[in-house]
């Protein structure tokens, strides 16, 4: 590889939650074509930078530049809203999965693509979602809230396919989900991975997320305490000592 | 009651139902989008009605043309009040959007005293639907049978729009989970709009057939028919407009069927919808479709 190509970068961000200081003074940046996840403890402030990226807080200062596509200029998307977000290529699978229980599974996903207008592209793209999940297309006349929670899952990582992103942004994904549920999202992460998407990963399963990971930081209070290949951090005694279990 | 005076009730209290249950859907349309009792959406319908009296006799315009011309202005209004009143106190306490409710109900009622004058206004009912069809004794006013099909013609549109168009999902998306609804791009402010829009002209759908009842306009018309359709509203669950529907048609035939059958109460008649709020509320707070609310209005 030469010159790193960077497609996400994160300069001193500080995130405020009414005088709490959740996020402080972080920085990381995402090669285009890699899956970064950061790491941490409940409360170190994962989903707090995840959410800032996506538009979702509004008491953020530092900046956030992104370019979508190779040789895209940088541009900042601090400050932006949400709903553009996907219009940009970032789309955010959030924690809990947020599924709507109302509609159904195929509501559910077409909300996903809702900034779009190419009929052909969308129904392609659900082919793919249901060929990536084909639990969700037996499902896909029934609401979300009847779906099992891995099954929710799997829903809110198609619905935020159904974006067409070139970031795609997975909130703790493995939260309460059976080992064996856990190991097919991994792989699924890989897949969605290998077809050129750009995965930023946000998990507590530190294990799982590194073996993974082309590049991570570990967050402890807000600040990123480590940084480093998955594997060099896999190897990292304090890592071990700290999220790994020794 | 013989069975002839039956059917008479019987149109009558469908009539009547319609006009609630096209009020009441836009008092639950705008309760599952932003958790907030329109209490301006009474006025609205009065407004619209307005449209149709100055559409026929300021400007000569035919009924119909008339009526299209007032759906489209308060359905204007409609989003204009959310702009107004409601769009800057999103982020602001519940209780402060209500307040303004409130306010701007009062708002519009005072302005179309100075602008309409307090004076009730004729209204111009066209001869095809004041003349009468009859069956052995049974006379049945078209206008009687005109309300209940238009309501069904409107509410299938409604219906056709929540479940088959990108902005109905976006509607029913955004009911349950507004943040989420926006990270997938939905355009919440256009969608919320949009919701006060499709509200507004079915209520004033309602008020200009409610004037063509009466026949006639006054500021404060909006007022009685508000109320009764938002406890429809409760009835039937708020947040859902088949219940919106059912409660509208169960409340015309209790209004007009308890009367019927005790002429004695008529004078009690605009009490019942309220004890039958007070009933729901006891017995069933969410309403006959309605889910579980977590936080009260």
């Amino acid at each position: 590889m030469s010159t790193p190509d960077i497609m996400l970068e994160i300069k001193d961000l500080y995130v405020n939650y009414g005088g709490i200081c959740a996020v402080q003074g972080v920085n990381l940046s995402i090669q285009r074509g890699s899956i970064v996840t950061l790491v941490g403890a409940n409360g170190a402030g994962k989903s707090s930078i995840i959410r800032s990226i996506a538009g979702l807080n509004r008491q953020v200062t530092g900046d956030i530049l992104f370019s979508r596509k190779q040789g895209d200029k940088p541009e900042s998307i601090l400050g932006l809203k949400p709903e553009n977000m996907v219009r940009r290529g970032i789309s955010l699978s959030p924690e809990g999965r947020r599924i709507l229980p109302h509609l159904t599974v195929r509501e559910n996903l077409l909300l996903g693509a809702y900034s779009r207008n190419d009929r052909a592209g969308i129904q392609r793209d659900m082919e793919r979602v249901y060929e990536l999940f084909p639990r969700l297309e037996e499902r896909s006349w029934q609401k979300g809230g009847t779906l099992s929670g891995g099954e929710q899952q799997m829903l809110a990582v198609g619905r935020a396919l159904m974006g067409q992103p070139d970031l795609i942004m997975l909130d703790e994904p493995s939260l309460g989900l059976a080992p064996l549920l856990v190991k097919e999202i991994f792989a699924i992460i890989e897949r969605i991975h290998q077809t050129g998407v750009t995965v930023l990963l946000v998990e507590q399963n530190a294990y799982a997320a590194l073996n993974v990971a082309d590049y991570a930081y570990i967050l402890e209070v807000g600040r990123i305490a480590l940084e480093g290949t998955g594997k060099e951090l896999l190897a990292n005694p304090q890592v071990r000592a700290a999220y790994l279990g020794g | 009651m013989s069975l002839e005076m039956f059917f008479q009730h019987f149109f009558n209290a469908l009539t009547l139902g319609s006009l609630y249950a096209l009020i009441a859907i836009g008092y639950t349309m705008v309760y599952g989008v932003l958790r907030l009792i329109n209490f301006a959406h009474g006025d609205i319908l009065m407004v619209g009605a307005y449209f149709v009296f100055f559409g026929t006799f300021a400007f000569g315009w035919p009924w119909g043309v008339s009526a299209i011309a007032a759906v489209c202005g308060a359905s204007l209004l409609g989003v204009l009040v959310e702009r107004v009143a409601y769009r800057p106190l999103r982020e602001a306490p519940r209780i402060s959007a209500l307040i303004s409710a409130i306010a701007v109900s009062f708002f519009i009622e005072s302005l179309a005293v100075v602008v309409f004058t307090g004076q009730p206004r004729p209204v111009l009912q066209p001869d095809w639907l004041i003349s009468e069809w009859q069956w052995g004794r049974v006379h049945i006013l078209k206008l009687t049978a005109f309300v209940p099909v238009m309501t069904a013609v409107l509410v299938a549109a409604l219906l056709y729009i929540l479940y088959r168009t990108k902005p109905g999902l976006a509607m029913r998306a955004i009911s349950k989970d507004i943040e989420t609804t926006r990270l997938m791009g939905v355009r919440v402010d256009n969608i919320i709009a949009f919701t006060f829009a499709v509200g507004s002209a079915l209520a004033a759908a309602s008020g200009i057939m409610w004037a063509l009842r009466y026949p006639q306009v006054h500021p404060y018309m909006g007022i009685m028919p508000g109320l009764k359709a938002f406890v429809a509203a409760v009835v039937g669950g708020i947040g859902s407009v088949q219940g919106a529907v059912i409660g509208g048609v169960i409340l015309g035939f209790v209004e007009i069927m308890s009367i019927a059958f005790f002429p004695e109460l008529s004078g009690y008649r605009d009490a019942f919808a309220f004890i039958i709020l007070v009933l729901v509320l006891v017995f069933k707070p969410t309403g006959l479709l309605g889910e579980n609310l977590k936080e009260k209005i």
